[in-house]
């Protein structure tokens, strides 16, 4: 199981399980709630494992065919384990005129994964974002929730060693 | 009492559970219920501190943690205000962090109020100079803004070019107001749309105020505000929703994010008054989770508004009730189409609907639902308060008021742009934008995000209002206006804009979702050379045919950045098909990377640089390069200082 995206302490399966029973409790019989219900589930988890995406549809009375088909529908949502560093390229127009492309390329060398992957030693996941809204620094790009912008290849390499 | 929010004595009664009609007037001209010279100066006091009058001893560091946090601003901001603790002056200067200014460019931005003194590309080691210019009263020198076209020194914001040909409207508190503070959106006026509209409008009069204003929706379509409201009036349901459409998903536009980031209380009062007007007393906010920052700051003024009565139950004493929850987007693009966004918020996959009937007849779980964008609803207040008339004497016949624009891509001042309605494209660029970078020559504009097109240079005098840029083949979009110019190639352009349509199209109608792919491939196919001379007819034939039988306007406008650079730049797609040539050097496929034996001086530099060991040659001779090994990666290109390394 992976570790929580805060990277403090490995959290046992059992106060993962708490924590999601606290999620059921509090959007119990509200409307429209399985996608908040799944974004609350991926925090705890740090994805959505099948069991927990059952659990879900069971809780709520969904169908699982309807739980997985917003699960995957959504760019936000990972069904597998992710790294304890979030690398998020921005593929805007802005930074694709300003040649964030090498800069991407650049990552996925240093870290020896493509579009999507974790490295193996679980620090980073690298994707792409359509648009991070930080146009006015491109190219830019977001490690957890810190924006660095006005990237060169090597800049970016080099903000990665802030991270654990 | 020590903010404007709070009771100013005993006598006051305020609370959200026993309103009191004239809160908001009282916080700044009150108190109204009774006759105390030390309450008013207690006020009065409170009040100068957010917006110090000149001469009054008070000055305002204000410290962007909007965009400017990416270069640091948060940094500056602790140490600010540790240094001026230390000295003790925290009672005659004030630190606050406010929203984004807008000249991004020039992050992180410090500005000094009510001097308006400009500090640009502030580091943490400039504090210590900042806090001792504003002891002896002086400027920093080195941190001031230099015009880089007259080269003279500018002291304030005001007189910079970039700020000069600004009409801010809905930016106005932007980059003054702490975000996190009701206390400052109140202090600057704030509310008061709301007060006045409870204290003595009908919905009816609301709607008319609106419609007489000629707002029309800023998310894109630009339908006019004011009819959808009536329509949303007229519907008679038990139960009616507002919804506040926050997922910017365009790329290149982030002048909602600012607004959210920078003022989010100027959009929780437009959709309160939206709610009043349409007899709706429930609001969603879906916003993008891209934006944590606008999240967090979006779940602390609707906290603030509520604490104070100015969100919820009898809100004033008037009966009217209004809650605003926060939806978090899930990352799709589609659900920024309003039907999407409503099936997202029920809770399924974001994908658009047949709209049997309109939104406003049946929206969000099939009620009444007014959906507007971020800066239609942070227009609103500005229209209550000063008068539909007023607002409608700003823009053109047709389009109303101010827009703002996200000026991105090749141009010096990238940022946050408010202009008039009408403005021409050259005064955004060429006036506020500062021109192009690196003294290229302008190629085009790309206005509207992947629904939009690109305006070449023959319009830049064109004036901008939704109507003229539909009428060249672009869009106002959300207001994203990347500028392009000669080393951009506009085929590449295209391609980038279809491989995210593709990516984003939900699947639902086959021609969107088959015809952006089969669009792709082509486009892909041109841009490495190998291009068919059939190929611009299939594109425009499928162009054709996804416009007209998509569902929705996600599909119906993804072939539009294909069909605006055919009519603009078929050269360039004719140069790629038939000459595999990219006038702009741009697809590496058709480039051929050579040395010019005369700007070489053989540092080696290139040949260090190059993974592939194509390049080779003698320790201060020219250098040359095998095209046989060359993998194009642009490094040597990129290392040379010489200018020595060409493509073509």
């Amino acid at each position: 199981m992976a570790g929580c995206q805060c990277g403090s302490q490995q959290k046992t399966e059992q106060s993962m399980q708490e924590e999601l029973n606290k999620v059921f409790e509090k959007y119990r019989g509200a409307q429209g709630s399985l996608i908040p219900v799944l974004q609350e589930a991926q925090e705890i988890y740090g994805y959505l494992p099948k069991e927990v995406m059952q659990q879900i549809s069971k809780e709520l009375g969904i169908p699982f065919s309807k739980t997985f088909g917003v699960a995957t529908f959504y760019a936000q949502f990972h069904l597998k384990p992710r790294g304890r560093n979030i690398i998020r390229v921005c593929q805007g127009t802005a930074c694709h005129v300003r040649g964030v492309a090498r800069v991407f390329d650049q990552l996925q060398e240093k870290l020896g994964v493509q579009n999507g992957e974790t490295t193996e030693d679980m620090k980073f996941t690298l994707e792409t974002v359509a648009c991070l809204g930080a146009c006015g620094l491109a190219p830019a790009m977001m490690v957890n929730d810190d924006t660095h912008g006005r990237l060169t290849p090597e800049q970016a390499a080099k903000v990665l060693e802030q991270y654990e | 009492m020590n903010s404007l929010v709070h009771k100013c004595c005993e006598k006051c009664s305020h609370t959200p559970a026993t309103p009191c009609k004239d809160y908001v007037i009282c916080r700044l001209d009150g108190p109204v219920c009774h006759e105390d010279e030390g309450c008013k100066e207690k006020r009065q006091a409170l009040a100068n501190e957010v917006n110090p009058a000149p001469g009054s001893g008070i000055k305002v560091v204000c410290v962007c943690a909007g965009g400017c946090t990416s270069s640091g601003s948060m940094q500056v901001l602790g140490r600010l205000k540790d240094e001026i603790q230390q000295k003790g002056l925290q009672d005659k200067f004030r630190v606050r962090q406010v929203g984004c200014h807008g000249f991004c460019e020039m992050g992180p931005i410090v500005t000094v109020e009510p001097d308006k003194t400009f500090y640009t590309q502030v580091s943490e080691d400039d504090v210590s100079d900042i806090v001792s210019a504003l002891e002896s009263g002086e400027l920093v020198e080195k941190l001031l803004y230099k015009d880089p076209q007259s080269g003279s020194t500018i002291n304030t914001y005001d007189k910079v070019p970039f700020y000069a040909a600004q009409k801010k409207l809905v930016l106005d508190k932007c980059g003054f107001i702490d975000p996190e503070s009701i206390n400052d959106y109140i202090a600057m006026g704030g509310y008061r749309a709301l007060s006045k509209m409870l204290a003595g409008m009908s919905p009816q009069e609301v709607v008319d105020e609106v419609k007489t204003s000629g707002l029309r929706g800023r998310g894109g379509a630009g339908f006019p505000t004011g009819v959808k409201w009536q329509g949303a009036l007229n519907a008679v349901r038990d139960k009616k929703y507002v919804v506040c459409n926050a997922d910017e998903g365009d790329p290149g536009a982030f002048m909602d994010r600012s607004v959210l980031e920078g003022d989010p209380h100027s959009v929780l009062e437009g959709m309160a008054i939206c709610g009043f007007a349409t007899g709706s007393n429930e609001g969603y906010i879906y916003v993008r989770a891209e934006y944590p920052m606008a999240i967090k700051r979006l779940k602390i003024a609707i906290a603030e508004a509520e604490e104070c009565g100015l969100l919820g139950d009898n809100i004033l004493g008037s009966g009217f009730n209004f809650h605003i929850k926060i939806k978090a987007g899930a990352g799709a693009f589609v659900c920024g189409e309003g039907t999407a966004l409503m099936t997202s918020i029920e809770g399924n996959r974001g994908m658009p609907r047949f709209k049997v009937a309109r939104s406003t007849d049946k929206g969000l779980w099939q009620k009444p639902t007014t959906l507007n964008n971020v800066e239609t609803f942070a227009n609103v207040p500005i229209i209550i308060n000063k008068g539909g008339d007023w607002y409608a004497s700003i823009g053109t016949e047709k389009s109303k008021g101010t827009k703002i624009f996200s000026l991105t891509g090749k141009v010096n001042n990238s940022g946050l742009v408010e202009v008039p309605m009408g403005v021409a494209l050259r005064e955004i660029i060429f006036d506020v934008g500062g021109g192009i970078r690196d003294g290229k020559d302008f190629k085009a504009a790309q206005a509207g995000g992947p629904s939009g097109g690109c305006i070449p240079a023959e319009h830049l005098d064109l004036a901008i209002d939704y109507d003229s840029l539909g009428q060249v083949g672009a869009m106002m979009g959300s207001g994203g206006l990347v500028v392009m110019d000669e080393t951009t190639c506009m085929v590449d352009v295209a391609r980038f804009f279809l491989d995210f349509t593709r990516a984003e199209s939900c699947g639902k109608c086959t021609p969107c979702r088959e015809g952006t792919q089969r669009m792709l491939e082509i486009l892909t196919r041109i841009c490495q050379g190998e291009g068919r001379p059939e190929d611009l007819d299939d594109l425009e034939r499928l162009s054709r045919v996804i416009v007209n039988t998509s569902l929705c306007g996600l599909g119906q406008s993804a072939p539009n950045p294909v069909l605006s650079t055919l009519r603009y730049f078929r050269d360039e797609y004719e140069a790629h098909i038939f000459d595999k040539r990219c006038p702009a050097s741009v697809c590496p496929d058709l480039l051929v990377y050579t040395i010019n034996a005369d700007n070489c001086n053989g540092c080696g530099m290139c040949a260090r640089s190059c993974p592939a060991g194509a390049i080779s040659g003698e320790k201060k001779e020219p250098h040359s390069i095998d095209t046989s090994k060359c993998i194009k990666c642009d490094n040597c290109f990129q290392k040379c200082k010489f200018g020595a390394v060409e493509k073509k």
